[in-house]
């Protein structure tokens, strides 16, 4: 509790409130991060400066920002939610085999994927919160459910075909002079940011973390705080629908389109400064961390790295961009008194 | 206070009742009579040496990398690296030895040591950095990958026929292998309850800041866990290679880590550290063979049986954390930290029962 996020305060200086927010907390790597990564981009390739790359840079990082920001609701409450991946698989079969091409469909599907990612989303938050399953079993036991019965369901191979409608949300866009086209997926990803950044302000968002930074303390002052955890892992499965539509439309339809994705999602919302085990970390931070891994490997096309060898360069990345917010964190801002269990085992 | 008091005092009656190991291996001969009857319905034996000699063979590998997952977890920390170890440990193993027998013992000694220092390093970032242990071996998963993409291309290496004896080799229904873990289980068992290391895990998981107050290294207790685990995964990249007869990159893509981590909850050990032991990974590693060898028997379909085996597991640990938060019976989740250390420090090799879930509040205990 003695890091105030920025959300926290109210009215008053809001400049120095934003500040804090960027920069507190173990944040400053982070954005710190982003500008080195864009500015050698900008030396290697200038080019991808101009607008229209741009745009095309956040119709590619929207589904990772938004998975990140779902996942960043689970991370602040202290749980884990490793089913979206299996998740976004399972949202693009679904559409394409439901939709199978038709465009009268596509609204009704859409409506569909919604109420299935909530089931989703409620059946993950009920287990853990109810029976009280960690939510690293009951998120794996979920991946598992999803991935097995998404295959069993279209016997391996995906059926069916997306709308041109479905598909506009991903690929499409408004024709423009200066950016040649301004991708729907900026609007969704604009709308999902201040959505986020609006509800982490709101009583709910303050609930949230300081159900994920003393339970105890959180349920002592009347919060009901399995009802709080459901809501944030619901919040992380409609979410995770979101980008499967958009990576739907972007990539197309397989059934391996979400594999490995909630890895990736919690390495971002991690790179943001959000402290695994809850209580810490701002939104925003946590949609800086997912556009730094995308920056990151639009970087590794940039150099034109070898495919083999980018994984071994972005796991040293992500290790020592931790191990610099701890160090950061572990320094000014938690006084001797404060010395949780979670700090010293590393988190 | 109160509440400490009456789970201390409740604590010694039931756990008389039933242990959470007893508990998992009841479950374990649950699985086995229930498989039976199924198998029976077919017209087919569970029993027989063939199906028994199949499931002691599923059970060998994933029993290694549970074996090693065990450890860390006691100490609340986790290892998702250890696929990528695996991987690596095989390919090193093969090419090593090179299909010359005498180069055996080498093959084992740089296979270990390699491993060895992949825990290393697991450790001390963990310890050291303070990077937390998810994106520490996430990381390090990570790195291994590139190393393998980047090196190997293909299978590499020879495995001496010999030293293939290791993966196919049995002594009457037992395959060499499972024999060869169920010794290296013994020894985790027996090191975890008698062993001044093995006592200070389950102070580090229990609570790190009280060990540290009571004098204990944790550092080196957390370390010492990593370098366990990856060598585990090491002995079970050997096998691989046995097995084989050459090394192989693709190791990593079962997805062992994820497996492994769910064999070590299955078997009763508390993921957020401090309960739980050897003993319980074990069945909990048969459990998953034996659902294995249940449906290939029946011929389920591949992918109804992850379905299952994802309800299994989630099913599993909501029973353990049921029992366990019976015998609380308060509303807001508490555990006495003082009891609850203390409560360890004086039995640790008895491991406490009931292995569940999220009694600590997640401030404290979401370290992952």
């Amino acid at each position: 509790m003695t890091q105030t996020p920025a959300p926290q305060r109210q009215g008053g200086n809001r400049a120095a409130g934003l500040l804090a927010a960027l920069f507190g907390g173990g944040s400053a790597t982070v954005f710190a991060l982003l500008v080195v990564i864009f500015a050698v981009i900008a030396v290697v390739n200038p080019g991808f400066m101009e607008p229209p790359s741009l745009m095309a840079f956040i119709k590619n990082a929207a589904p990772l920002v938004i998975l990140a920001v779902g996942q960043y609701f689970v991370i602040v409450a202290g749980e884990l939610d490793l089913s979206v991946g299996s998740l976004v698989g399972a949202q693009v079969v679904i559409a394409a085999a439901l939709i199978d091409g038709e465009e009268s469909r596509t609204v009704p599907v859409m409506l569909l994927m919604l109420a299935f990612g909530i089931v989703v989303g409620l059946v993950n938050g009920l287990i853990t919160t109810l029976l009280k399953v960690h939510s690293l079993i009951t998120t794996l036991g979920m991946m598992l459910v999803l991935y097995g019965a998404i295959r069993l369901w279209t016997g391996g191979s995906p059926t069916g075909a997306l709308s041109e409608g479905f598909r506009q949300a991903g690929r499409g866009g408004i024709e423009m002079s200066v950016v040649r086209l301004l991708p729907w997926a900026l609007f969704i990803l604009v709308a999902v940011v201040i959505a986020a950044v609006v509800l982490m302000r709101s009583p709910y968002g303050r609930t949230l973390i300081a159900a994920g930074d003393n339970e105890k303390a959180a349920a002592f002052s009347g919060v009901r705080v399995w009802q709080v955890r459901t809501a944030a892992f619901v919040l992380s499965s409609v979410l995770a629908s979101l980008a499967g539509v958009l990576i739907g439309g972007y990539a197309g339809v397989t059934a391996q389109v979400g594999d490995g994705l909630e890895f990736t999602a919690i390495t971002a919302v991690v790179l943001g400064g959000v402290v695994l085990g809850g209580g810490r970390g701002t939104v925003v931070a946590a949609m800086a961390g997912a556009l730094t891994v995308e920056a990151l490997f639009t970087l590794f096309n940039q150099l034109s790295l070898p495919s083999t060898i980018r994984p071994a360069v972005q796991g040293v990345i992500i290790i020592a961009a931790v191990a610099y917010a701890a160090r950061e964190r572990s320094r000014p801002a938690v006084p001797a008194t404060d010395a949780r269990p979670d700090e010293t085992t590393g988190s | 206070m109160s509440t400490t008091v009456t789970t201390q005092t409740a604590t010694p009656v039931r756990r008389r009742r039933l242990g959470s190991t007893e508990l998992v291996y009841l479950a374990l001969l649950g699985v086995v009579i229930i498989g039976a009857v199924l198998v029976g319905i077919r017209g087919d034996n569970l029993l027989s040496t063939a199906n028994t000699v199949d499931m002691l063979t599923r059970s060998s590998l994933l029993g290694f990398v549970a074996l090693g997952q065990t450890f860390v977890i006691l100490c609340r920390s986790l290892d998702l690296s250890v696929g990528y170890v695996m991987a690596l440990s095989s390919l090193i193993g093969a090419t090593t030895m090179a299909g010359d027998a005498a180069r055996i013992p080498l093959g084992i000694a740089v296979v270990v040591l390699v491993a060895g220092a992949i825990g290393l390093a697991n450790g001390l970032i963990i310890t050291l950095l303070k990077v937390n242990p998810f994106i520490t071996t996430l990381g390090m998963g990570l790195i291994i990958k590139g190393y393998l993409d980047t090196q190997y291309k293909g299978p590499a290496g020879e495995v001496p026929s010999v030293f293939q004896q290791f993966g196919y080799s049995r002594i009457g229904p037992v395959p060499l292998s499972a024999a060869v873990m169920l010794i290296a289980v013994v020894a985790g068992i027996l090191y975890l309850r008698k062993t001044r290391t093995g006592y200070h895990m389950y102070a580090v998981g229990g609570s790190d800041d009280v060990a540290r107050l009571s004098g204990i290294r944790t550092g080196r207790v957390m370390i010492i866990s990593h370098v366990l685990c990856s060598i585990a995964a090491g002995v079970a990249g050997l096998l691989i290679a046995a097995r084989f007869g050459t090394g192989s990159a693709l190791v990593y893509d079962s997805g062992y880590e994820l497996d492994s981590i769910a064999a070590v909850v299955l078997g009763g050990t508390f993921l957020m550290g401090g309960r739980g032991g050897v003993a319980g990974t074990l069945a909990g590693v048969l459990i998953l063979a034996e659902l294995d060898t249940i449906f290939n028997i029946l011929q389920v379909d591949p992918f109804f049986k992850d379905v299952l085996r994802g309800v299994v597991i989630i099913a599993a640990v909501a029973i353990y954390a049921r029992r366990y938060h019976d015998r609380q019976a308060t509303r807001v989740r508490f555990r006495g930290n003082g009891g609850g250390g203390e409560r360890r420090g004086r039995d640790p090799g008895a491991p406490p029962d009931s292995a569940d879930d999220e009694s600590v509040p997640a401030g404290h205990g979401g370290g992952r």
